[in-house]
């Protein structure tokens, strides 16, 4: 099953990418900022990240940066959900090596629809 | 598919308050160059925003877009952070709280201060010429365009760069999102792959050309490869129209003859407006719901965990009693009353450990005064220092909710009439800023919070005369300190000498002492001219358990607050004055107390009518005391509290109801009623000089025990 990594501040909208992933059949793994994701995806197999940017400890951008840095990670999705959604946060984040971004406000049919472009 | 969200609303809305909390305090805190704090403000406001938009509320997320931005300003220097700045992100917040809230209540919310913060945010923005930005779209079904059955074909050259599957795309997964449009025909072109030897497995070096046979527009095309446009070269071309002869754009140009003509354009005009409707539906529905939720509390694990530890040791503990049951004979006593004792000692930690769990940290109730001393100090310019102490002393939840109000009002108070203008300060070699103390502690079974400030002290004269001219007092009338304090508690008594619109409208003080009383505390005065005053206010930890001495009428059985309680004793003849009316007072050393026969109180039956033979227990609250008069004292134990309005109705006298071990109700007496009740009689006997029995109430045990 496809195992999807949720990394966000906040515990409703983790919830809510989480709920919105199970409900379409994905397994998903949570953490509550970059460090905590980073461990994670140490800690298991993953076949997506979606990340927030903006978070304590470790930011989505530095979590990406890390996280390509992994062998394992090469070639992940990684997606950053932000509510940024300027040209320069995009750049940012491609520039770590973000695959893509959801532009929050998240909607549940839009997540759905846009992951199936990276994820089998 | 669908998914109904509205379930987060709740934690969402919870989550919400919490970062306005932490918003302000950060705020209040903030100094100039504290990266960490303006970025933690940053990202409170920019999770609610996220949440707010997710849920529609746009309100809340065009209203948090501005102070983001202003935050933003901040966080990157661009903006200094200026005192003007914070006073208007303070207000700002208070704006976000409003609206969030009348989501919560799912009310109106006053729009009025609203859309003046958000013109002041706008014009504090514009000021230093940084570009308001557009406020993001929030309804993401926008997207839902007019689709119509005409068909273009578009030919797209998709010529990617070498590196692009390292950032985690797949030129399959991107034909796979195109062909969910329309039909796909794909040719690849191998032209640029290098020879074998230079081919890097991790590079990509095909390009493809695809015809797609689509009624999707242009923006629903490029958003496919959305992603990857910086990492490709990409064209896209539309050929000609293949089925109709009017675009749809251009039938919308005519829209007053099509309107009714034109079957197609209805269809599609409905579309349109189809998904806003469940939308508003589910916002509704999950509002709602939202407002039932909010009772819940929060619970650390740890709680919980000793919880369950708590139950394992009482299975443990039934287990081995009812394997005792099975073959008892008296040789088994010892273990009988080991295992007893066992589950007297698992019940009470089990009680103790449930009530642990409605208990929250004072903090909750804390959190809101630096920002409240702030505004007041800036209102009155007294430069004033509030200290907190004790935040994480642990108070019940409901206690926690209806002290709020009494604390801010005595906070108020402490800052408008305790501490002292700078000048006078000064002048009485105090240093010029003032200090505010808010303390709170355990203290045997109850919870005392301090509001103390170093200011002037309560000036007992005005306090006297201000007595005298409502004639709560006259002339020659003593006081103690204690009782001359106990005036400010007076309805309508207010010895500020002008009225200002923080407090002193004399409103207020009699309903802080009723609200604390309500919850089964007390309140004391302690002030010292020219060093300050101090407020203590006193409370149960919890109010579903009380302490309490069981006491036998006639056949009934009744229970009295421990707290309340200051002696019990056998009355002796030569104390016993009998005064007008039916009155007897009782010489208690310095005291005389007045003596109230419990069964005269509630009209039944006793064993004794006569004082002599009865035993006296003497109660006290607001200062005052009596001698209830009860036939015998029983035990004392801690005894559940049922609310006698749900059950029955209200009944003078009497502030609940619990069931004894042996299955039997007895009533709870409610000692501040009683005594009230009691001065009123007195008053009434002493005017009236009759010899009417004081017959206060009408019987109730007949109504309850029905």
């Amino acid at each position: 099953m496809t195992k999807i990594l949720v990394v966000d501040d906040s515990n409703s909208i983790r919830d809510m990418v989480s709920f919105t992933l199970k409900s379409a059949g994905y397994e998903t793994v949570e953490a509550k900022d970059g460090q905590d994701g980073l461990n994670k995806a140490k800690a298991t197999s993953i076949d997506l990240v979606i990340s927030d940017v903006n978070m304590p400890i470790m930011d989505g951008i530095t979590l990406c940066q890390e996280l390509r840095k992994l062998p394992s990670f090469k070639f992940t999705p990684i997606l950053m959900l932000t509510t940024e959604s300027s040209g320069d946060m995009k750049m940012r984040g491609k520039a770590a090596g973000a695959t893509g971004w959801l532009v929050k406000p998240f909607n549940p049919e839009k997540l759905l629809a846009t992951i199936k472009r990276v994820v089998r | 598919m669908s998914v109904d969200l509205s379930q987060f609303i709740p934690s969402f809305l919870e989550e919400s308050f919490e970062g306005l909390e932490l918003m302000e305090s950060s705020l209040l805190d903030l100094e100039q160059g504290d990266d960490e704090t303006i970025n933690s403000i940053f990202r409170a406001a920019h999770s609610i925003k996220g949440g707010a938009g997710t849920f529609g509320f746009n309100s809340v997320t065009e209203f948090t877009h501005l102070v983001e931005t202003l935050l933003d300003e901040m966080r990157d220097g661009r903006r200094k952070i200026a005192q003007d700045d914070v006073e208007l992100l303070l207000d700002s917040l208070d704006c976000m709280r409003l609206l969030i809230e009348s989501i919560r209540d799912e009310i109106e919310c006053d729009t009025s201060k609203i859309i003046e913060t958000s013109a002041l945010l706008e014009k504090t923005l514009a000021a230093d010429g940084v570009e308001v930005s557009e406020a993001i779209t929030i309804n993401s079904s926008d997207t839902v365009e007019s689709k119509t059955d005409d068909t273009s074909t578009w030919q797209i050259s998709f010529i990617p760069e070498h590196h692009l599957v390292q950032t985690g795309n797949d030129p399959l997964l991107l034909f796979n999102a195109l062909a969910d449009l329309g039909e796909v025909t794909l040719v690849a072109c191998a032209k640029k792959l290098p020879a074998l030897n230079e081919l890097d497995a991790e590079e990509i070096h095909l390009s493809w050309n695809i015809t797609l046979q689509s009624s999707a527009n242009e923006d629903e095309i490029k958003e496919v490869f959305e992603w990857v446009e910086d990492e490709c070269e990409l064209i896209i071309t539309k050929e000609a129209l293949s089925n109709g002869d009017l675009s749809i754009a251009e039938l919308l140009t005519e829209p007053p003859s099509l309107e009714e003509s034109d079957p197609i354009l209805s269809t599609a005009t409905s579309k349109i407006d189809n998904p806003a409707k469940p939308t508003e539906k589910s916002t509704e529905k999950s509002s709602s719901k939202a407002k039932n939720d909010l009772g819940s509390i929060r619970v650390g694990v740890d709680k919980v965990d000793s919880l369950i530890n708590l139950v394992g040791e009482l299975v443990i503990t039934q287990s081995m009693l009812s394997e005792l049951g099975n073959d008892f004979d008296l040789s088994k006593v010892e273990r009988l009353n080991s295992g007893l004792e066992q589950l007297l000692q698992n019940t009470k930690e089990l009680q103790e450990s449930v009530m642990r769990i409605r208990m929250l940290p004072i903090s909750f109730a804390f959190n809101r005064f630096p920002r409240l001393v702030h505004d007041l100090s800036k209102k009155t310019g007294k430069d004033i220092e509030l200290i907190l102490k004790g935040e994480q002393t642990e108070l019940d939840k409901t206690v926690m909710e209806q002290i709020g109000d009494p604390l801010v009002h005595l906070v108020r108070n402490a800052v408008d009439h305790g501490i002292e203008s700078a000048e006078v300060r000064l002048a009485n070699g105090k240093p010029k800023k003032g200090t505010i103390m808010l303390d709170a502690y355990h203290q045997g079974g109850s919870i005392i919070i301090e509001i103390k400030d170093d200011g002037g002290g309560i000036d007992r004269e005005a306090v006297f005369n201000k007595a005298l001219e409502k004639g709560l007092v006259d002339e020659n009338t003593v006081l103690t300190d204690a009782q001359t304090f106990d005036l400010l508690f007076e309805p309508g008594f207010s010895t500020a000498k002008e009225v200002s619109d923080i407090s002193g409208r004399g409103v207020g003080m009699d309903v802080v002492k009723k609200n604390i009383q309500s919850l089964g505390g007390r309140i004391q005065v302690i002030s010292e001219p020219g060093k300050g005053s101090t407020f203590r206010v006193n409370l149960p930890l919890t109010l579903a358990i009380l302490d309490g001495q069981l006491v036998q009428v006639g056949t009934e059985t009744y229970i009295i607050p421990l707290i309340t309680i200051v002696e019990s004793l056998q009355p002796q003849k030569e104390l016993i004055n009998r005064v007008s009316g039916d009155m007897v007072l009782y010489r208690l050393r310095e005291d005389n107390v007045p003596v109230i026969p419990i069964y005269q109180l509630f009209n039944i039956p006793s064993e004794f009518d006569n004082i002599e033979k009865s035993l006296l227990v003497v109660v006290e609250a607001d200062g005052q005391k009596i001698g209830l008069m009860v036939d015998d004292l029983l035990a004392q134990q801690q005894v559940v509290i049922k609310s006698l309005n749900d059950n029955y109705q209200q009944v003078d006298g009497i502030s609940g109801a619990t069931i004894l071990g042996d299955g039997s109700v007895a009533m709870i007496l409610d000692v501040p009623g009683i005594i009230t009740m009691a001065l009123a009689q007195a008053q009434l006997n002493q005017k009236n000089r009759s010899t009417i029995k004081p017959k206060i109430t009408q019987s109730i045990s007949e109504g309850v025990n029905s």
